[in-house]
């Protein structure tokens, strides 16, 4: 097999359900060894391509490849080539961790050793605990461990760190980042824009069965027309409509949306920008109900794309 | 030694087949319904419906001389109440037959549906025309035999034994099923490489097992407490069990081959097993219901395994000449399966 054909191939995927097109005409492609991130709120179709791409789900149309392969010809050697950890699956109580990673450890030809996938995941002073009495993080690295029972050279997680406490989620990116030094491929869904811009080498952005971006997390954040962004709230007494064309001629503002009775303006150079925009807030006598400046993120990028928050749904 | 353990460690067959077995241990409520509820029926029943050394009916009479001669024959318990009583008690089950003198002679009030009823009737005419000078123009006497086999206990054992096997084969199949399915565990299982047919396998398997433990405990049982006869082939009377509890399997996997919450299992469930508790002849033959419903009833699997089950151990009958039940089982086991296979949602 060659060396450098991509890891993941889609095009033209389709896939409704009913009336909803879950997924509408999506073009796909992940490197080996890369991470990939599916970007975009909830419904936007990030899990039912995933779904498809894990052979869980028929696609209406379109060419799905893994590892050069379909899944209408392989599907028993993608099985064993694929590591898979889902949205929301509750694995068995009364089990140990032990237990169930044997279990799931069994049905790959070269599955890892059982200890090596428990200290990977760093549950090891959990390994004779039920499963039932595992806290949220400490049951989403099992499903990690579940995902590498099989040494697998392309891993897709679905929504890895959603419900989970800001250090469980922390805790779990430092494991993606360790499966990334082990080269293998990662495809990873996510409406955390933080977690896409730390682990993923490239983005997706889906919106409604569609890609609307794709790019490093640099280039996209590029796209959202400034390296800062300034939010302001301004009380409902000033003059809309004027205020908004002069925060726009502002030298150093590049883009204005407004979202919510909030004005969000891109900017280039934060220190010469500020001090204009406080002037001309000064001229309209404009109570600021708040006022935040922070680097452009990939929600920025969404906001921009889509005219709404990422989790705005 | 370790070679064995690194094999079975790394044998998907077994590591599936072990874990039924470790949710099941890890299960109390399942084992007590699987082996104490049937146990505790077993005994209930066998102590309620034990044959006593004759039944002594208690009945009622008007008149304190009526009540000596009734009470003389041993038979019958007698006690003096009023006829303006005699409704009350007869209704509460304090006697069950009132003996009221009239000028004429004497009227017995009862109820003739009640076999009690009817004998106390037969015992105190037979006393009160006796003391009245009645003879029996025949010489009777009674030698009594009292026959293994044909105690209420003898009958029902094979009953709650295939009750117990549909009811543990369709609950334990059918429930871990749906339980995986609703926590989105079988999905999780299918993205594996595992195969499908030794998951399935694993819970026949397990089931199989367990079905020696359940049927030893029961038939045990009622073989050391109550002598409940096995007059047919042993390894016939396993064969059977292990037949039906395969068709039931069967059934409990298509019941749960779509469902996709413990509650609409549940319902489906009962839904398939109610009419077998009522028709089939668990507690009481089925041969009493109308004779138009017969052909559904004998199609019922139930009633094939227990029919099969009672033949076996109280006749002593052959597989040979239940082949009848044995062919319905057969039926059962084949039909439900390649449905459910066809029908089964994976995820």
């Amino acid at each position: 097999m060659a060396g450098n054909e991509l890891a993941l191939r889609i095009e033209g995927l389709r896939k409704s359900f009913g009336d909803v097109q879950a997924v509408d005409g999506l073009d796909l492609g992940a490197g080996r060894g890369e991470c990939l991130g599916l970007l975009g709120p909830n419904g936007a179709g990030k899990t039912t391509t995933i779904e498809i791409c894990e052979g869980l789900t028929a696609p209406d149309a379109g060419v799905v490849e893994l590892l050069g392969l379909e899944w209408n010809r392989s599907a028993h050697e993608l099985r064993q080539r694929i590591g898979i950890q889902l949205q929301e699956t509750q694995f068995t109580d009364k089990l140990t961790v032990e237990e169930t990673v044997r279990l799931f450890c069994s049905f790959y030809h070269r599955g890892m050793p059982v200890d090596q996938l428990i200290a990977l995941v760093q549950l090891e002073e959990k390994r004779k605990a039920r499963v039932g009495g595992l806290s949220g993080g400490q049951k989403q690295r099992l499903a990690m461990a579940l995902a590498l029972a099989g040494d697998p050279e392309l891993v897709f997680l679905d929504e890895p760190t959603t419900g989970l406490d800001p250090q469980a989620r922390r805790h779990l990116w430092e494991l993606v980042e360790e499966l990334k030094r082990t080269g293998r491929t990662i495809i990873l869904t996510t409406h955390y824009m933080e977690e896409a811009e730390r682990l993923c080498d490239r983005v997706a952005i889906m919106d409604r069965g569609r890609k609307i971006a794709e790019g490093t997390p640099k280039e996209l954040i590029a796209l959202a027309g400034g390296e800062e962004i300034v939010e302001l709230g301004a009380s409902r007494t000033a003059n809309v409509p004027r205020l908004v064309a002069k925060l726009k001629a502002i030298d150093g503002v590049r883009e204005h949306t407004e979202l919510g009775g909030v004005h969000r303006l891109a900017v280039g150079e934060l220190h010469r920008t500020t001090p204009r925009i406080f002037a001309v807030l000064e001229e309209e006598g404009v109570h600021l109900s708040e006022f935040r400046t922070h680097s452009a993120t990939l929600e920025d990028v969404f906001v921009k794309l889509t005219g709404r928050n990422l989790r705005d749904e | 030694m370790s070679k064995l353990s690194e094999f079975l460690d790394r044998s998907s067959l077994f590591q599936l087949t072990w874990t039924r077995f470790r949710l099941i241990l890890r299960e109390p409520e399942a084992i007590f319904w699987v082996f104490v509820f049937p146990i505790l029926l077993a005994g209930g029943l066998g102590i309620a419906f034990r044959n006593r050394p004759a039944d002594v009916l208690p009945v009622g009479a008007t008149t304190p001389q009526m009540v000596q001669i009734l009470n003389a024959g041993g038979e019958l318990k007698a006690q003096a109440v009023s006829e303006a009583e005699g409704p009350h008690a007869l209704a509460t089950g304090r006697v069950v037959l009132m003996a009221v003198a009239e000028p004429s002679g004497v009227r017995y009030d009862f109820d003739e549906t009640n076999p009690d009823g009817r004998a106390a009737r037969r015992a105190a005419d037979h006393a009160l025309q006796t003391a009245a000078g009645r003879r029996d123009p025949v010489v009777s006497h009674d030698r009594l035999v009292h026959e293994v086999g044909a105690r209420y206990i003898d009958f029902v054992v094979p009953g709650l034994l295939g009750m117990n096997l549909m009811g543990s084969a369709m609950w334990g199949l059918g429930f871990s099923i749906v339980d995986m399915r609703q926590k989105k565990l079988l999905k999780r299982m299918v993205a594996s490489p595992m195969p499908r047919w030794e998951f399935l396998a694993s819970f026949l398997i397990s089931r199989l097992a367990m079905l020696v433990l359940e049927v030893a405990a029961l038939l045990g049982f009622a073989w050391l407490a109550f002598g409940v006869p096995f007059r047919g082939s042993f390894w016939q009377l396993a064969a059977l069990c292990v037949l039906t509890s395969i068709a039931f399997s069967a059934l409990g996997l298509l019941v749960a081959s779509r469902a996709r919450t413990l509650e609409a299992v549940s319902g489906l469930m009962n839904l398939a097993m109610f009419p077998m508790w009522i028709l089939s002849g668990v507690f009481f033959s089925a041969s009493r219901f109308p004779a138009f419903i017969q052909p559904l009833v004998r199609a019922l699997p139930l009633t094939a395994a227990i029919e099969a089950l009672r033949g076996n151990m109280l006749e002593g009958l052959g597989l040979g000449r239940m082949m009848g039940q044995v062919g319905i089982l057969l039926l059962w086991c084949a039909v439900p399966f390649a449905l459910s296979l066809k029908i089964f949602r994976w995820r």
